[in-house]
């Protein structure tokens, strides 16, 4: 059994849903994990806060962002226990930031 | 680990703790209240998921959002005098301001809020946008498919308005005196048009269409539960709703269309529904103001009777006269 990051990149929600929407996109998120986690394959994961966030770039530069050049950025990771990439591909497939365009989620195997 | 929320949760907090916030900040920092809500959720959205539900979701809410309120203040209170200014009216001096998540504070921040809402200087349909937005916590995506029109259009009105609180010092509080009675008419047709945007709305999303009639009730019982807005008037509006929404379920089939009256099946109607608009029917009928929304509850306490008989509709069509009556004198005015 290997180990994979999914890691999701989107906008931030908050700027564009409702308290409704948010809560469904919650309600979603949660029922997928759960469906990871009810096949004992789920490790962790963790959202990451879109409020605040800096950049350090060469020099010890610091700029607000990463939302420079593309709206899309990392929301958060999970981690799971696959057999191979195509199964940890299909539990991205699942995961409710792809039903917005340009959104993705990509797939890595975790090395050791 | 929890994994169930209540339904409409979000919803609902949005506009209890938008409504603290903005009676703590002033009406001209609504927009300031609202990203605190929505940055509330959104902390929640990228916690919740991977640790669980909190035991006390709501808790959980209000501590996040009196938090982020708390850092708002400490950031801008070096460069805003305006919001610096509002709070030294508000808290005593030299002491962290306490942002009161109490029930009792909730409930009378949304009341009055809702008088702000409906102050006279607002346009009507803004009026209702701000209640949809800020009372009942609807996204703008919402209420422009309610109002069956587009986002931009939606957002430039509910701008306006805010600027409409911020330029005219609009205070959230209650008006004293004789004044509450003449803003409560203005009150009462907000809320009676939120109700007919639900009830007759165009939309053909019929969850959104019973939404907007619940909220409308919602707020409506809200009045009728404060001592000083607990008028005639309100109780009359409120059993209107509450004969018209008792049919929800028998009017409209599985893909969306309306069956008529006399089409309906009856055994779908809400008794629970009926009988709470007798109750406020019948709490109507102290005093001797008689309103439009005396008589148009009358006429459809009498619908709610699907028997035909020569007195249920003589009834309705000397109720109607009066109505047409009321209206012609009120054009007159």
């Amino acid at each position: 059994m290997n180990e994979y990051m999914l890691i999701f990149r989107h906008e931030d929600g908050q700027k564009v849903a409702s308290p409704e929407q948010m809560q469904i996109w919650m309600k979603q998120t949660m029922d997928w994990i759960g469906g990871i986690a009810a096949q004992n394959k789920h490790i962790g994961g963790q959202g990451l806060s879109f409020n605040g966030a800096k950049v350090v770039n060469h020099k010890g530069v610091v700029t607000n962002g990463p939302f420079g050049d593309i709206k899309e950025t990392i929301g958060g990771y999970v981690m799971v226990k696959a057999a191979n990439i195509d199964e940890a591909i299909g539990f991205a497939k699942g995961c409710p930031v792809l039903q917005g365009e340009g959104n993705t989620v990509e797939v890595r195997q975790i090395a050791h | 680990m929890h994994t169930e929320i209540i339904p409409h949760l979000f919803r609902t907090e949005h506009s209890k703790i938008t409504s603290v916030l903005c009676k703590f900040f002033g009406a001209g920092h609504i927009d300031a209240a609202e990203d605190i809500v929505s940055e509330t959720f959104a902390q929640a959205l990228e916690t919740w998921p991977y640790k669980g539900v909190p035991e006390n979701p709501t808790a959980w809410l209000y501590t996040v959002a009196k938090n982020k309120a708390k850092n708002q203040l400490a950031r801008q209170r070096n460069f805003s005098e305006n919001i610096s200014g509002e709070i030294k009216k508000n808290a005593p001096k030299d002491e962290e301001p306490d942002i009161d998540l109490s029930e009792q504070n909730i409930t009378d921040s949304r009341l009055q809020m809702l008088f702000a809402i409906c102050d006279p200087s607002i346009p009507v349909e803004a009026q209702i946008g701000l209640a949809l937005r800020i009372l009942c916590g609807f996204g703008i995506d919402e209420i422009a498919s309610a109002f069956l029109t587009n986002r931009e259009t939606i957002t430039k009105r509910l701008m306006r308005a805010k600027e409409k609180l911020r330029s005219e010092k609009i205070e959230i509080a209650m008006p004293v005196g004789a004044e509450i009675n003449q803003r409560l008419d203005t009150v009462l047709r907000t809320l009676y048009l939120l109700f007919n945007e639900g009830y007759y709305s165009e939309t053909e999303d019929s969850v959104l269409r019973e939404d907007l009639c619940v909220e409308a009730m919602r707020l409506t019982y809200m009045l009728i539960e404060n001592e000083t807005t607990n008028s005639p008037d309100a109780n009359a509006l409120l059993a209107l709703m509450c004969f018209h929404s008792s049919r929800f379920a028998a009017r409209h089939l599985g893909n969306g269309e309306i069956i008529l009256y006399e089409d309906q099946d009856e055994s779908l109607w809400s008794q629970e529904l009926i009988t709470k608009g007798m109750i406020h029917l019948q709490a109507s009928s102290t005093g001797n103001k008689l309103s439009k929304y005396h008589l148009e509850a009358n006429i459809a306490c009498w619908h709610t009777l699907k028997t035909d008989s020569k007195e249920k509709w003589e009834s309705i069509l000397s109720l109607f006269n009066h109505l047409l009556q009321l209206s012609t004198l009120l054009l007159l005015r």
